[in-house]
């Protein structure tokens, strides 16, 4: 039975670059809703993506599952790994849905070779959407693993899920190799603490 | 309860129905399927040098008693035909799977052709599973039905099914005999004189799959609203129930044949019958072939790419949800070759030299992008050497930049060498740069005939590149290192400049292949001019100081290969010396 009574399926969209952890976060949000008993659903892409592309996973989770896309419109939560990520994925927001962004920015290839700008004010900009931003290296640092970037942001999204901080802590716990479960959960109430602050 | 992707769940059913032998070429987004049955107890699995090998070891092993599973990408079907259209007329001894991982959207193909036609043309029974519980399931129940029709049967994929987790249970596995062998050309010994015979069975064998489709557990009829009643399967059966929570639906689970008796009872329940179709037209020409009725869209839906949620509420002519337009100043991020890529200094060269590029499928392809923007074709796998071939046919006699083939190691083995063979045989000319990389890197760096790893890790032979090329004749070989800028460049020249067919060989490992060995990050000095020489050679680990122009190196991505430095007029770019030989 699940522990949590929810209404209709939630949908949330990660983005970020290729090699971000956006997956293993997804991963380990997913196993978190199914420990609460939850139907979910988690779609990613593979492929030319890898190769430093963009990426986006999606979390589905309700009582029963159909879809394992999200829509233009349709994102309760959007978590993006980075900036100019998060202002491509905006059109997938549903309005009054909760935009997460890690501060960090990182430059595209046409940018890095002066075939296209970075999008200017673009901190300004995604908090107009409603952003709240994470400082999610400068966290992970903090934590000891600046690898963790990803389970910062993780936390920072848990705050404004209903699952338990003890089911998040064994999951990733379960999930990340044994040296770093220390400050992967370190990691994780950092980015916790910040989305409640 | 496990949470598994399709191509996992594939897997775990195909095995716990004793399937214990499998082959594949890997593909996205078929691959995991062959790396997930390769790690189960008491299987044996191969990677096979392209799909119509690995569907023929299939046959042997099924012919010789053994439940076999073979996986490709939908492209892969393509080359697979040959042995599946004949296949279907010698039925099986063992229970034989196929499976068609199609890519709508083309996330990581070149185009995005539907496998049900194949089934369709080939009378081959096809499964489409919605999720993975569904994939789970038909795949294990394929091996029973595949015996008793005597019949292959193929499950499709979309890139939805094949890479989404859903939640499944599980069960046990149940080993199975392998079947006795006996000799039987009748069945087996596909001439004139007895294919002919065995396509009378193959109709009559179809007319069996027509009646039993009709009241198989595989099919599911939901009865909602009877206002409007919809024909769908796949990922687009989820896509409606959200888009259409009170309609009826017909959810196909085998996509051919399809159950004509069934679905015109559907359709005399409801007041108008809707097929969801995605990339092709297969679903509502074969529903309407059945003389059922389809009703239009109030929109029609996308003809080309995925269908979505969205997309069938739109159809249904149902209002959008609000949301914000994409900014208009977000820079695109396509992919790129990895910091460090040994094809990039390839590339480079080609693009200098203003060559005709005829390229191939993996990695490399990425070489087509801006700065590089060093590929002229990319069409199928081993095309770039068959291609080159057919540049310097048409272009013969007149005064031409130099036509240049590039392929990978693995594409190489896939069908390049047939390729080559025929270059070789016809006396052709032209260039061919083969991109030994040591790993079929594109799909997550799989082994290959040239790198001489095997998916089971089980000793093996790596094959000579050089040799075999030599052996077909060809006099002008030479292998360089492409780190080695000047080299690659003496190579190049030579090669394009007399009138053999060359062969060059590049080979230095992919970087994911060794991620623990990274050297130091190279450095930018104060001779840096800001040309932006370095820029061009397009490395994401380089960029521009917004400031003064200068190259600026990210320490996090460069893998120290030096490439950029050899392209350095100043010197400014500091290659440290690698750990340990600092002091030596």
């Amino acid at each position: 039975m699940p522990s949590i009574t929810m209404g209709e399926a939630k949908t949330l969209l990660l983005c970020g670059v290729g090699g971000q952890g956006t997956i293993l976060a997804s991963d380990l949000l997913s196993r978190t809703i199914q420990a609460a008993g939850l139907d979910v659903k988690m779609s990613e892409i593979h492929g030319m993506s890898q190769r430093g592309g963009a990426v986006t996973t999606v979390v589905r989770f309700g009582n029963e599952v159909h879809s394992m896309v999200c829509d233009e419109g349709s994102a309760d939560y959007i978590l993006s790994f980075e900036t100019t990520e998060a202002l491509r994925n905006i059109p997938f927001l549903k309005q009054g849905g909760t935009l997460l962004v890690n501060d960090e920015s990182m430059k595209p290839q046409p940018v890095l070779t002066g075939r296209a700008q970075m999008p200017e004010r673009v901190q300004e900009r995604l908090i107009g959407y409603g952003a709240k931003m994470v400082p999610a290296s400068k966290l992970a640092r903090e934590a000891g693993s600046p690898k963790s970037a990803n389970v910062v942001l993780l936390g920072a999204l848990a705050a404004s899920l209903p699952f338990s901080e003890q089911s998040w802590e064994e999951v990733i716990a379960s999930k990340v190799p044994p040296k770093t479960i220390e400050s992967n959960i370190r990691a994780f109430h950092l980015g916790l603490d910040c989305a409640r602050a | 309860m496990a949470f598994m992707s399709g191509n996992e769940a594939i897997a775990q059913g195909a095995w716990e129905a004793g399937a214990h032998i499998g082959v594949a070429y890997p593909g996205t987004p078929s691959t995991e399927t062959m790396e997930e049955f390769a790690k189960k107890p008491d299987v044996y699995a191969e990677w096979a040098p392209n799909e119509k090998v690995a569907v023929e070891v299939a046959v042997g092993s099924c012919a010789a008693g053994a439940r076999v599973l073979a996986t490709m990408k939908h492209v892969g079907v393509n080359v697979a035909a040959d042995p599946l259209f004949t296949v279907s007329y010698t039925g099986v001894n063992g229970g034989m799977l196929v499976l068609a991982a199609d890519d709508p959207g083309m996330f990581s193909s070149q185009n995005e052709q539907d496998s049900r036609f194949y089934a369709h043309s080939a009378a081959i029974p096809m499964f489409e599973p919605s999720n993975s519980a569904e994939a789970y399931r038909f795949a294990h129940d394929a091996y029973e039905l595949s015996e008793r029709f005597d019949t292959p049967f193929m499950m499709r994929t979309t890139v939805r099914t094949s890479h989404a987790k859903t939640v499944i249970e599980t069960g046990e596995r149940v080993p199975v005999d392998v079947k006795p062998y006996e000799k039987d050309p009748a069945k087996w010994v596909m001439m004139p004189a007895f294919a002919k015979p065995r396509r009378v069975v193959l109709a009559a064998r179809t007319e069996a799959l027509k009646e039993w489709v009709e009241d198989c557990p595989y099919n599911t009829v939901e009865m909602r609203d009877a206002e409007i009643g919809i024909v769908c399967s796949g990922a687009a059966y989820e896509y409606v129930r959200d888009a259409m929570p009170n309609a009826s639906t017909f959810k196909l689970g085998v996509v051919w044949p399809l159950p004509q008796k069934a679905l015109a009872d559907f359709a005399s329940k409801v007041d108008a019958v809707y097929v969801i179709d995605e990339a092709s037209d297969y679903l509502s020409s074969h529903v309407k072939a059945l003389g059922i009725a389809v009703a239009d869209f109030v929109n029609p839906l996308p003809t080309c790419g995925e269908v979505s949620p969205l997309a069938i509420s739109h159809a249904f002519g149902k209002e959008l949800p609000p949301h914000e337009a994409m900014p208009n100043d977000v820079p695109g991020r396509p992919p790129a070759l990895c910091p460090g890529c040994p094809h990039r200094p390839v590339f480079k060269e080609l693009s200098r030299m203003r060559a005709i590029v005829t390229g191939d499928i993996g990695c490399y392809t990425l070489g087509a992008l801006p700065p590089l923007s060093a590929m002229d074709t990319t069409v199928d796998m081993g095309a770039s050497i068959s291609m080159a071939h057919g540049f310097e046919l048409a272009m013969a006699g007149t005064e031409h930049r130099p036509i240049v083939g590039v392929i990978g190691d693995s594409t190489f083995g896939h069908s390049g060498l047939s390729s080559l063979l025929g270059t070789a045989y016809n006396r052709g000319t032209g260039t061919i740069c083969i991109l030994d990389n040591r790993t079929t890197a594109m799909t997550g760096q799989q082994g290959n005939p040239f790198n001489g790893v095997t998916l089971q890790n089980r000793v093996s032979r790596e094959m000579n590149i050089e040799r075999i090329v030599g052996a077909l004749g060809i006099e002008d070989i030479q292998t360089v290192n492409p780190h080695d800028v000047d080299a690659v460049r003496t190579a190049l020249k030579a090669a394009t400049s007399n009138d053999d067919l060359s062969v060059i060989v590049f080979r230095a490992p992919c970087v994911l292949l060794d991620k623990k060995n990274r050297k130091p990050a190279c450095e930018v000095g104060h001779e840096c001019t800001a040309c932006g020489s370095c820029i061009r050679i397009g490395c994401p680990a380089l960029s521009r100081d917004e400031g003064n122009g200068c190259a600026l190196i990210d320490p996090d991505l460069c893998i120290g290969c030096g490439d950029c430095a050899q392209y350095c007029r100043f010197d400014a770019i500091h290659v440290p010396a690698p750990k340990g030989e600092a002091h030596a």
